[in-house]
């Protein structure tokens, strides 16, 4: 189920939290209100963690992580560090790297099996990557950006993409991703999608701006009809390619 | 493109479907992500743009005001008026950062005051999406009469600039001259009125740069001395504005075509010296003179004669008519300023002497090429002339008595007498004062004198224009030659404009020079 919300009167959601399906990090400064709308939704099945990370309020779009491994920039203080040690489940791996691309989030794009990345990412890091998140990295381009992890929102059971990408890329990156793939849009035609929402295997949220037709489209292609929260356990991957064209 | 042609392989793209983000119809993804009809629901680029204008018009001379006082004349569904309108909305555009793209007029009744613009214009929205939008403006013409109607209407015969031409002879042969020569060359096109005068003509302007045209004008054609006044009408002493009412006053000088001269020392001086008595062949913005004993030219313009101003000795109306008896060649011809004479001896009598009494004359002559014996001339008798004149009694020299100045054609014309000619002259649409007491028989012989000089010079004919005239009736054409084969002096078909084709092609048609099966320059 999508759920349309605000953080302190900004539809951009997704650059002031992140969403696995292990475990929620959100910012701090922000009202309760927005606190207790993830805490509704997600209470009693994944830990809600309140961070910064080097010191500012863009979590979401500074690190990257899966139900496997949490990845932090090097400019992550130590008292941050230890504290998402403490309060993340204890299967979950958190791992400064030394990258000089430091805003991860923007960089890099995974679900629980499979990661596109930026193309000038390091090589050490892309190791780690696989190491510590435990998925199948690919270098991509979205629709001519290298910012993959912007423009793109990946979750176990589908993907939503940047709107302009063509038929021929979506194509590929379905065949890499083994999840069907469309392209849209959220918060009312806004082309960054990872900044405007944020998704896991059961649930999602999407900035108020999102309209209607956005927000069914999100729901159909994540599979948030008719899901519960339950832990998702591994599945035969189809091959599907399914996009509006 | 280069990609391919570095032989590399490029994969063909397909631009993807994406839903509308408002109404969710599938659409090509542009820039706002919406789709074109959502777009133009959720902005209006036509916001804060003028739909509403006032146009001022004045009705009497059809034309609009443009801030802050030039009135400008307009045809309505016009080009121009299309851009007149456009100007008014060139800075609000600029301010909406809006690009007009096209403008055309919807048509309204004219007296319905309203002028009515569909314009088209593009305006960038949401980060590159461009939209187009097209809208009404609607013009609301006010009437207001323009300055200058208004002024016209006030006072009809308000003048702000008045030239008067004056030449102080007792003829007005310069005067008719100078009327077909203004109206060639539509110099008084722009005055008020023209009023006729004693020894001259008034013209009044509406402005004091059209007076002052005017008076370049004459003095262009004529040799003139000139004066300007003005005198003051009204001050406003607020702003400082004056209005002035100015006068030229004109005087042409008194010496004329064919008129006798008594040059004083100075004058001669300054032409070389050339024999007291001269004849004056020509008039235009100098004046040529010819001694006709030695042939000797000498040309004054303006500045040179008012200078040293002097009047003529005899004039036209004192010539008399003489029968050549005998006329001997003296030398050959020779051309002298654009004109062919041969100095010759001949023998003279007047012909009121002829057959009464003995009294002839031996003299020299310019007209050598002219004249034969048995012809009649005029000229100017200087032996019986009574004349009072301080020069030519201060000279001690030799003075001709008679001095011959063209052929006479008068008794062959008499035969033609009441006939009318195969062309006619327009008229400036001239007041009469009616103060003076006009003689009209003297007016009338005048005229018909004129129009003979006209036939006799093709030179004076040269600057302006003659008309067919329609009544004319060409069947007694032959009994035009004459006996001895010399035609009287008559004006060659080719010379005339249809009176009807003189708008239209006034520059073309005309400029011909003597019909000497030289046709029309261009056609």
């Amino acid at each position: 189920m999508a759920t349309r919300l605000q953080f302190e009167n900004n539809c951009d959601i997704g650059v002031f939290s992140k969403l696995t399906n292990a475990y929620c990090m959100v910012a701090i400064g922000g009202s309760e209100s927005f606190y207790s709308v993830f805490e509704s939704e997600l209470s009693g099945v994944i830990p809600v963690v309140k961070t910064s990370i080097a010191g500012t309020r863009i979590v979401g779009r500074l690190c990257a992580g899966n139900k496997n491994g949490l990845l932090l920039p090097h400019t992550t203080t130590d008292q941050e560090l230890q504290h998402l040690r403490n309060s993340l489940p204890d299967q979950v791996v958190v791992q400064r790297i030394e990258e000089k691309l430091s805003a991860l989030g923007n960089c890099i794009a995974c679900n629980d099996h499979v990661a596109l990345t930026h193309t000038d990412l390091d090589r050490e890091t892309e190791e780690i990557i696989a190491d510590v998140l435990g998925v199948e990295v690919f270098r991509q381009t979205i629709a001519g950006n290298i910012l993959v992890g912007s423009f793109c929102s990946l979750s176990n059971r589908g993907g939503l993409v940047h709107p302009h990408t063509s038929i021929e890329d979506l194509d590929e990156l379905s065949t890499l991703l083994q999840v069907p793939l469309v392209a849209g849009t959220v918060n009312r035609g806004s082309e960054v999608i990872a900044a405007g929402m944020i998704v896991n295997d059961w649930t999602a949220f999407c900035g108020s701006d999102t309209t209607a037709t956005e927000l069914s489209v999100i729901e159909s292609v994540f599979k948030l009809r008719d899901s519960q929260p339950s832990v998702i356990v591994d599945e035969m991957r189809k091959s599907l390619i399914d996009s509006y064209v | 493109m280069m990609a391919q042609d570095a032989g590399m392989f490029t994969v063909h793209q397909t631009i993807g479907s994406v839903l509308c983000c408002k109404c969710g119809i599938r659409m090509q993804p542009n820039a706002a992500n919406m789709c074109v009809k959502c777009l133009r629901s959720e902005v209006d680029i036509t916001e804060g743009l003028l739909k509403r204008l006032v146009l001022v018009h004045c009705p009497e001379c059809e034309s609009y005001l443009q801030p802050p006082r030039t009135w400008v004349k307009l045809q309505l569904e016009s080009k121009e008026l299309l851009t007149f309108c456009l100007k008014k909305l060139q800075k609000n555009m600029n301010i909406n950062k809006v690009k007009l793209v096209n403008a055309e007029f919807i048509w309204t009744e004219p007296h319905s005051k309203r002028v009515k613009v569909k314009v088209s214009v593009q305006k960038e929205v949401y980060n590159g999406a461009i939209l187009e939008q097209s809208y009404l403006i609607e013009y609301v013409q006010q009437d207001h009469m323009c300055e200058s109607c208004s002024r016209v209407a006030a006072n009809p015969d308000q003048w702000v600039a008045a030239v008067q031409l004056r030449q102080h002879v007792s003829h007005r042969r310069t005067f008719f001259y100078l009327e077909q020569l203004i109206l060639r060359h539509g110099a008084a096109a722009r005055a008020v009125r023209i009023k006729q005068m004693d020894h001259g003509i008034d013209f009044y302007f509406s402005n004091r740069s059209h007076g002052n045209k005017f008076v370049e004008f004459i003095g262009k054609v004529a040799p003139v001395k000139s004066r300007s006044d003005k005198q003051l009408v009204s001050h406003d002493s607020k702003s400082n504005n004056y209005n002035y009412k100015y006068t030229f006053s004109v005087e042409i000088s008194p010496i004329c075509h064919e008129d006798l001269i008594c040059l004083p020392p100075k004058a001669a001086a300054i032409l070389g010296n050339i024999g007291p008595i001269v004849i004056c062949t020509k008039v235009t913005n100098s004046i040529a003179l010819l001694d006709p004993l030695t042939l000797k030219f000498g040309f004054l313009d303006a500045e040179q004669y008012w200078r040293t101003s002097f009047k003529s000795l005899l004039t036209s109306r004192q010539l008399v008519e003489y029968i050549v008896l005998d006329i001997e060649a003296v030398s050959s011809e020779i051309t002298v300023g654009g004109m062919k004479y041969v100095l010759a001896d001949a023998q003279v009598a007047r012909v009121s002497d002829f057959g009464k009494n003995d009294t002839q004359f031996s003299i020299r002559t310019h007209l050598g090429h002219l004249l034969k014996p048995g012809d009649l001339a005029l000229g100017y008798d200087l032996y019986g002339a009574n004349s009072n004149d301080m020069e030519l009694d201060r000279y001690k020299g030799y003075i001709p008595e008679v001095v011959l100045i063209k052929k006479s054609y008068e008794e062959k014309r008499q035969k033609r007498r009441g006939k009318p000619r195969s062309w006619k002259l327009k008229s400036l649409n001239m007041e009469v004062d009616d103060k003076i007491k006009v003689n009209e028989d003297k007016n009338d012989a005048e005229y018909e004198n004129f129009l003979k000089d006209l036939e006799e010079n093709p030179e004076l004919r040269f600057n302006i224009s003659l008309y067919q005239n329609k009544d004319y009736q060409p069947s007694e054409v032959a009994s035009v030659t004459e006996d001895d084969g010399q035609p009287i002096p008559s004006v060659p078909d080719d010379e005339l404009l249809a009176a009807d084709l003189l708008a239209a092609e006034f520059d073309d048609l005309d400029l011909i020079e003597d019909g000497d099966g030289e046709d029309d320059m261009a056609e």
